[in-house]
Formats: C-alpha cells, structure tokens, sequence
C-alpha cells in the first residue's frame, strides 16, 4: 500500500493570497480542522518564509513565532513547520522557531543555488530537526542539473528533496523527467516531495505522477490556496489519490486516521478571510 | 612621493580585483605583496605575471616575506573566519588592516559616510557590497529626517558570488542589517540578498527603502542625489536607476508594522533604484559587487596613506 505524507500549505504559501494578514484566530481554527482531518504536517509562517516580514515581501500581520504558536496551541498530531529562505531569514530565526518547540523545516533556495543553505539545513540536523531542501522554480533547471543541486542538499543533511514547481510550469512529462533523475542519483533512503502548483490546471496529475515515479512528501492547500495561481487543492488530490490507491487511510502517514474531505465550514472560515469567494 | 606598501591577503575575486584596481589606480599606493593558499590561483598567477611579489601560503607566508616589515596596509579579502586568524597573527606587528570579510572585528567604514571617523583604528572593516551601495542612500535620508526603518535588496549575479559569499549568507543579511542602523543611522534595519543566476548575468541591482515622517521631500531628493554623487566619485559604475520615489501611507497602511512605535509613525516610503556597474577590472560589468567593495576598500587604503605620511616628520 503506498503511504503518503501529506503536507499542508494552507498557511504558509496561502499566506501570500492574503498579503500575509491572516487574522490569528482564523489560522487557529484552519489549522485545527487540518489537523482533525489528518494531514502529516501543517506548514506555518509568513509567505515568504521566517522573517519574510518586510516591506519588499509584504509585512505580515503577526510574527513567524506568533502565528507557529497559535498554531501549536490547537495542532494534535500534525507536525508543525516553517520554511526558512537563505537570503531572507537567517539560521537565527531557524533556532528562535526551535526554541517554540518546531522539530521540522524546509530550507528554499533557487533550483541553481542551493549551496546556500548547507549551513542552514547542517544546523537543522545539528538540532535533531526534520529537515528538507526546496528546490524553488524547479523548471529553470533541466532533470541533471536539478538532481545535482537537490544531491547537494541531501549531502548537506536533507532528509527529503522536493521539486518545487513554483512558477506552475512543469508539465506531467516534465515532472516525471525530474523526479527519475532524482531517483538516480539520491541515495535510496533520501525522500523525495513534490510542491506543484495551478497555473496549467496540471496541479493534482502533476502530483499523482511524482508519486507513480516515488515520491513520498506531497504539498497541497485547501482548495488550492497558495501563491498565483494556487497550490494543489487538498480535497481533489486526496481523492484522486484514494481512488488510485484505493484506501483512504494510505493516505495520511505518519498518522493513520481516515482524511476526511474539508467540510464547507473550514472553506468558508478560509475565504471569509481572504475576501474571495 | 614614496608609496605606501600594502599586502592584499586572499586571491580570490575580490582579492585579485583590488590588486588590478590598486595597480592601475592608485598614485599613493604600491602593492607590496598577493598572499594566497593555492599556488594554482588565478589571483596568485596573475600577481606573478604582473611583477607583484607572492606567497601561496597564506598570512604565516607574508609574515616571512623579505619586505614584510615595509608594508604598512594589510587587505584582507578571505572570509570571516580566516579574517579572525590573520588579524591575531598580524597584531603584533602594528600594521593597518582593512577588513572585506563580514568579521567585523572593527568599526564599520562606508566612504562617503564616514570615512575618517575610524582611521586611527587598528582594523577597519567594509561591511559587506550590499551595504556600501545602500548605506550611504540611508544616510542621507536620515540627515533631513529619522529613518524609523530601513530595508535593503541586494541582487547580484549568481556568477561572481564566490564560495565565500555563497557559504556565509547569513553574515552578508546580518552584517548588512547591523551596518544600516549603525553607520546609516536606521532606527531598525532588514537586508535581503538575491543570487541572480540568469544568463547573460545581471549587473548588480539594489533597492533601497526608507520609512519616515513628514518632512521637505524635495530635500530628501536632494539629499539622495548629492549622495548618489559622491560615491560615484570613487566607484563611477554606481547611479541611481529611477528617480526617487514616494509613496504615502496611509493611518492603516501594513508598513507601519515594521516600525518601533516610541521613535514616531511613518508618512511616507522612500523608494531608491541604484544599479551598480562593474569597471570590468577582474571580472565583467555585471560584477558591481566587486567593484563597489574593492573601490571602497582602495578609497579607505588611501586615506590611511594619506594619514600615515602626515606623521612622518
């Protein structure tokens, strides 16, 4: 049966769907609902990443360590993480999130840079972290040169390597093409995650084909709220998914509840929130 | 008029770019020494080619170089922790050190700043290329009026960022940010880098943006400009791209987030587009962030000259 770990970025890249101003009472309630539905992780913190608060980013209307602990107050089994860009944040922010009891991180860099963060993913793994490297815009690397550089991260100590679809470029072929060239040069036991996102409607069959070729970490958000054109949407990926594997508690490692399809109630806290409908 | 002799320590970019620079540019300053740790360098090979003395090992090297005890300035252009090594080797022997690396053991120096305030300290440091291109725009907002925040965004090109730069990045925002308040006069300060891997590489661009009260803008303006003036008298590839812009926020305006309520609330964003363009020295145009931290460096090397032949009776 194929597990899956399925991470939610409701909270993180939906963040800039809401020029990262969404109210902490509202992200308690979102994160809660994932939670009781079973996701494996919930990814919190400003759109940007931890310390993305800025005028070029956008400030946020709470801190990283406001939002993580309001999050943390209702998140049962759900492990919580930030993501952290080099650049942007700095080890220093990574270890104040440590300090409020986080024990998972994903460390984002261009697909062609990811040199950058091995100080910041051999401190994660310093720290007993969960740690996993983020190949952003990954079509702006052909399959090799992508593998090379995620290789990098996973010999800096990354526990997962994702292809990052950032820009919603890659196409099943393309995804498919990546995740092989992973495979064949990463060591068997370092994971692989698939991040897509909406712009060519390709979202969920980009997803569903990273996980046909291996891959382990899947990202959605609920009905697909993310960044641009959106991330993959939670509910259609995980019925797909229940249909190509045929049970529903293959989906949601490392807990086994049954995930449910999000209730009208969590959608509308959501949107109500964002001002769309 | 007898030169003063310098050593430049590390052949890396930076290293060999304020060797060219020093050689082709300088009228009060001899290069005494190119000390590096790989023999096959290009830094090192190039010092050989163009008649510099070299060793390939490093500050112990140039410590038993026969002209040592003539060098009066020592560059050094490796990284932070290697900066900490040399400079304790180096203490003993009373010469004047000029940081490139973020160690930051001494006082920020940014030129157009501040460039005497610190000369008669033992070892100077240069910040990061960042922060000369954007401290001195925030400066000179905040001599019309307190900058309550500033936030800079570095972007150079993938290519000319060495493995120094890439491996300590955190130093470049920590540094760079540290620098804003204390040398730029920022009241809170955030710096961002971006390694731009395009193809052809992108000459090195930096945004920088102030929070303020109300105040003249017109001076603001002017004041930005005058500046802008004055450090391209030393790197002549640094201009602003657009005209100065503000924006007004308004009473709920997301911005005044970023700002420490007790120095007072801001009006207005300052918005300043610089691009820096390389002399194409050691690497191409695109690699402003060479330049603008070797030109920096050249300019404070010879003011410590200057200040050295003072003293000779």
């Amino acid at each position: 049966m194929t597990q899956l770990y399925i991470q939610d970025v409701t909270l993180r890249d939906g963040m800039h769907a809401v020029r990262h101003r969404l109210p902490v009472d509202q992200l308690r309630r979102i994160a809660a609902a994932l939670d009781a539905a079973g996701v494996a992780a919930i990814e919190v913190a400003h759109g940007d990443g931890l310390a993305g608060s800025s005028l070029t980013c956008g400030p946020g209307s709470s801190t990283d360590g406001q939002w993580i602990a309001a999050a943390a107050e209702v998140v049962k089994r759900a492990r919580l993480t930030p993501l952290l860009l080099p650049g942007v944040g700095t080890i220093h922010d990574l270890v104040a999130t440590h300090d409020l009891g986080v024990t998972s991180v994903r460390i984002a860099t261009h697909a062609t840079e990811t040199d950058i963060a091995e100080q910041h993913i051999a401190k994660a793994r310093d720290l007993g972290m969960d740690v996993s490297g983020f190949l952003l815009m990954s079509h702006m690397a052909d399959p090799d040169l992508l593998a090379r550089q995620a290789k990098l991260m996973a010999d800096a100590g990354a526990h997962c390597v994702y292809v990052t679809d950032s820009g919603g470029r890659l196409t099943m072929r393309d995804v498919r093409d990546r995740v092989r060239a992973y495979r064949d040069l990463l060591d068997p036991g370092t994971q692989i995650g698939i991040h897509a996102h909406e712009n060519l409607s390709l979202s969920v069959a980009n997803s569903v084909v990273a996980v046909e070729e291996g891959v382990f970490r899947v990202d959605a958000s609920l009905c697909g709220h993310g960044a641009g054109a959106g991330n993959c949407p939670i509910e259609a990926f995980v019925a797909v998914a229940d249909i190509y594997v045929g049970g529903t508690d293959a989906i949601c490692s490392p807990c086994k509840t049954p995930p449910k399809i999000w209730s009208a109630r969590c959608r509308t806290d959501l949107y109500a929130s964002t001002g769309k409908h | 008029m007898t030169r003063t002799k310098v050593a430049i320590i590390g052949s890396g970019n930076i290293g060999t770019d304020l060797m060219i620079k020093l050689l082709r540019l300088s009228e009060h300053l001899e290069m005494g020494a190119m000390v590096g740790i790989d023999p096959d360098s290009d830094g090192l090979r190039r010092a050989q080619r163009l008649g510099v003395p070299t060793t390939a090992h490093g500050v112990r090297g140039l410590l038993d170089m026969p002209d040592f005890d003539d060098i009066a300035v020592v560059f050094d252009a490796t990284s932070a922790a290697a900066h900490l090594d040399n400079a304790r080797l180096l203490a003993p022997h009373g010469k004047r050190l000029v940081d490139l690396t973020p160690a930051a053991i001494g006082p920020f120096v940014v030129p157009a700043v501040n460039l005497h305030e610190h000369l008669e300290s033992p070892n100077v440091n240069m910040v990061t290329c960042g922060g000369q291109a954007t401290i001195p725009v925030v400066a000179a907002v905040a001599a019309s009026t307190p900058v309550l925040y500033a936030e800079i965004v570095a972007s150079i090109a993938s290519k000319p960022a060495g493995p120094g730069t890439r491996t300590n990045i955190d130093e470049f925002t920590e540094t760079t940010a540290k620098a804003l308040q204390v040398v730029g006069g920022a009241k809170r300060a955030k710096a961002i880098i971006v390694l731009n891997p395009a193809e052809p590489p992108l000459i090195m661009r930096d945004t920088v943006h102030c929070l303020i009260g109300d105040v003249d803008l017109d001076a603001v303006e002017r004041q930005v400009v005058a500046m802008v003036h004055a450090v391209a008298a030393y790197v002549p590839g640094y201009r602003l791209k657009q005209r100065v812009q503000f924006r007004r926020l308004e009473t709920d305006d997301p911005a005044a987030e970023l700002v420490d309520t007790r120095y007072g609330r801001p009006c207005w964003q300052v918005s300043v587009y610089l691009e820096v363009e390389g002399a194409g020295h050691y690497l191409p145009a695109y690699a402003g962030n060479l330049d603008i931290m070797t030109s920096a460096a050249l300019r404070v090397g010879e003011s410590l000259s200057a200040r050295t032949e003072v003293r000779v009776p």
